[in-house]
């Protein structure tokens, strides 16, 4: 018996990992949530049928949607994380000492009670006494915050589903208003490879540039995302990742990471020319 | 509570029978099952096609039926409570015509406020009745008119006891209702008939804690949008009767004007939608009227806006409020409702259903989530962050009382020519003027065009208002009766 998890990445492109187990199956009011352990991958989980995280190559999610905007700004206090169920990003923040506070607002209680259960590997600090647990609407939640966090992560799933919310203009204008003076918003940006995927990327992008003044994409290499391409974006009132970065303070900090080190941070912002212009065409 | 199984749907039950028997069509729609144009099956897939098909003897015909959707006029009588239901495919602007044809020829006088949908007044300009208005009254803060006031209306009876009908809109379209029984046992005390345009009323009928519907209150006719809050296709709606007035004089006036191909997606939409909300219709509107309560909650909590609901409730103009509605008084916040429609429609890719001067409206019903109303809500407080100004140089609307000089029959059918709107004051209009949504008239044929009527329209068009009904596509011109 050969038994195959099957993503469908286009109509006419898939992507397969063989499983060793199917660990669980529900559905939640939003979604549906399952669990799966591979011999390559290790345990993943899936929402409705699209790959979120897997125990092999989350690091390199996890690191480049945290220590880049902590990087930059290393006395980031008050944080905002938005979707992340897996627990991945809080882990990787709670690393940070001079945090003091993280709001995390999900939307769905159960993926949490299913990744704690199957995925300590991430969901190990959602307990840590700095993390507050919201399971609302991201939206709702941050209609009510004004000039309340130095940094919002929108660690969401894709815009088509309970995510498609954090992709819309009402939810980054209500990020900015959210934010202090010197407030970074970094999100998924989802990929650029794949038609679909692009025109998601592409209208985040218009979006996020008509509230900040500094609006930067990077990217990184995730083998189990669609095309593996996966980008990121960053956007602030004040600093900039590439000049702002204080590669002293960060590497002083002696922090041991998988994928990310200051020489990725300065390189990841630098982009194929057909992402370029897909940024630059994003308004048309 | 009723008294046939609603879990039978006959015209639903018809067509799949039908299709079943792989019947080879030498009859019309050409399209043939969708293979004569496979573009347009494409897009609208084979199903939706297999089954836009012409009357025939197992499907019934719309115009004489016997069969099925004789049958399914029965289960759509019982589920609306009323003594017959006719399934209406030329929207509810054919009902609401049949409605004042059945009952009104020409030179009979009509009881009805003057806010009615165009439909209302088409029909007068077919029939040649005569309407009798009824001031509505407005609320002096939103700028809306309001239900129907018993005092109007007994006023109105008195100075005409001649008239055959009284005309009620019920809910308005912001979702105001009228004494509706009192209304109905006043005018049948003086031999008139009630016809309801309750276009926007479907779910009084299903939903508990509603208003009360047109026909339990005893209203002769009633014109409902199924397809507004009810879930059938666009266009379909019901014409539901109560006994005082004959099944076969209704039909031959609906078949005066009504299509005789009689589309069965939109007729098998009404019986599939007629039996959900007769099996599920209490927990649907349930579920309507929490998530409409919850944002409007939310909409008060952002300042600025006001989203009212029963709180209007004065016992007699506005008797009752449908709180399914969410309607946002704007004007506050210094935008009025047309620019925030606007704005959420460019800015926020929500489309909702109508922005005038001082307010909007948001349709929610069968087929919303939750989430959904999270934009909805975060886009609004947006909107005020990114665009308050100061109020100051708003227009705020009064209710216009109309100058009916002649018949909107007469003065259709009367010798015309076209003016500038600018200099049309004086003159009788020949034509509707109106903003649409809602696609209540500004101004209708007989009219007095006045300079307060010219500077309302001004203002509207300035503020982004869709005006339409004018021969001029631009609304620049009107046309004027010559006297």
């Amino acid at each position: 018996m050969e038994l195959w998890y099957t993503e469908q990445h286009t109509d006419s492109v898939r992507f397969s990992i063989k499983v060793d187990k199917a660990l669980y199956s529900g559905q939640s009011e939003f979604q549906r949530i399952d669990v799966f352990s591979s011999l390559e991958f290790g345990v993943f989980f899936t929402l409705d049928g699209l790959m979120m995280v897997t125990e092999k190559d989350e690091f390199i999610y996890h690191d480049m949607i945290v220590h880049v905007p902590m990087a930059t700004n290393p006395k980031i206090k008050n944080v905002l994380v938005i979707g992340a169920g897996d627990g991945g990003t809080v882990r990787e923040l709670t690393r940070y000492k001079a945090i003091e506070h993280i709001d995390m607002v999900e939307i769905d209680k159960m993926v949490v009670d299913v990744c704690r259960e199957y995925l300590p590997q991430t969901a190990c600090k959602l307990d840590d006494p700095r993390v507050q647990l919201y399971f609302e609407d991201g939206l709702k939640f941050i209609r009510s915050k004004e000039n309340a966090y130095d940094l919002i992560v929108v660690d969401s799933t894709d815009p088509f589903g309970p995510g498609e919310g954090l992709f819309t203009r009402e939810f980054y204008g209500n990020c900015y208003k959210a934010l202090k003076e010197d407030g970074i918003l970094v999100n998924q940006h989802e990929s650029p490879y794949y038609k679909e995927y692009a025109k998601s990327m592409q209208r985040a992008h218009k979006r996020i540039r008509e509230f900040f003044p500094v609006c930067r994409v990077y990217q990184a290499h995730i083998p189990t995302y669609p095309s593996g391409h996966w980008l990121f974006g960053f956007a602030s009132k004040t600093y900039d990742p590439l000049t702002d970065i204080d590669e002293q303070a960060w590497n002083d900090l002696g922090l041991k990471t998988g994928y990310y080190n200051t020489e990725i941070h300065k390189g990841c912002f630098a982009l194929p020319n057909y992402v370029k212009e897909l940024l630059i065409s994003a308004d048309e | 509570m009723h008294s046939l199984w609603q879990g039978k749907a006959p015209i639903y039950e018809a067509l799949q029978k039908y299709k079943s028997m792989r019947v080879l069509p030498f009859d019309v729609p050409g399209h043939k099952q969708g293979r004569g144009n496979p573009q347009l099956t494409e897009f609208l897939g084979e199903k939706c096609l297999s089954v836009d098909v012409n009357s025939m003897k197992p499907l019934d015909n719309l115009v004489h039926p016997v069969s099925v959707i004789k049958e399914a006029e029965e289960l759509a009588a019982d589920a609306f409570g009323a003594e017959h239901a006719f399934f209406m495919v030329n929207g509810t602007t054919a009902a609401v015509q049949a409605m004042i044809m059945s009952v009104c020829k020409q030179g009979d006088k009509i009881i009805m406020p003057r806010n009615v949908h165009r439909s209302a007044i088409n029909a007068l300009i077919i029939s040649g009745a005569i309407p009798v208005y009824v001031n509505p009254g407005v609320n002096k803060l939103l700028g809306i008119p309001l239900g129907m006031s018993i005092a109007e209306v007994q006023k109105a009876i008195q100075e005409n006891p001649d008239a055959k009908a009284i005309f009620v809109n019920n809910p308005t379209y912001y979702g105001i209702c009228s004494d509706l029984r009192s209304i109905t046992e006043l005018a049948h005390r003086h031999n008139m008939h009630v016809l309801v345009d309750e276009a926007h009323g479907t779910h009084f009928y299903f939903g508990e804690n509603m208003p009360i519907s047109a026909m339990a209150a005893g209203a002769d006719m009633s014109a409902v949008s199924m397809h507004k809050t009810g879930g059938s296709l666009t266009q379909s709606s019901f014409l539901l009767k109560n006994g005082r007035l004959s099944t076969g004089h209704v039909r031959q006036t609906i078949n005066l004007t009504q299509t005789t191909s009689g589309s069965y997606l939109l007729l098998s939409s009404l019986d599939i939608s007629r039996r959900n909300l007769a099996l599920d219709g209490k927990n649907i509107f349930q579920k309507v009227s929490a998530l409409a309560h919850y944002a409007r909650e939310e909409v008060n909590k952002i300042g600025g806006y006001y989203a009212f609901s029963t709180e209007l409730i004065n016992g007699d103009s506005v008797f009752d409020f449908d709180h399914t509605k969410l309607s946002v008084y704007t004007r506050e916040i210094g935008l009025a409702g047309i620019e925030v429609y606007d704005i959420l429609r460019d800015d926020y890719g929500i489309q909702i259903e109508l922005g005038d001067i001082g307010n909007i409206l948001a349709i929610i019903s069968v087929g919303d989530r939750e989430l959904a109303l999270e934009r909805l809500v975060s886009s609004l407080s947006e909107i005020k962050r990114l665009y308050m100004k100061d109020k100051a140089g708003m227009l705020d609307h009064e209710y216009i009382n109309p100058t009916v000089v002649m018949t909107p029959q007469q003065a259709f059918y009367s010798n015309q020519h076209s003016v500038a709107i600018t200099n049309s004051t004086g003159y009788i209009c020949g034509e509707f003027v109106m903003s649409y949504p809602p696609g209540i008239p500004i101004l209708a044929p007989g009219e007095r065009i006045t300079e307060e009527i010219i500077d309302y329209i001004t203002y509207s068009k300035a503020k982004g208002c869709f005006l339409t009904g004018t021969e001029d596509m631009s609304v620049e011109n009107i046309r004027i009766v010559e006297e």
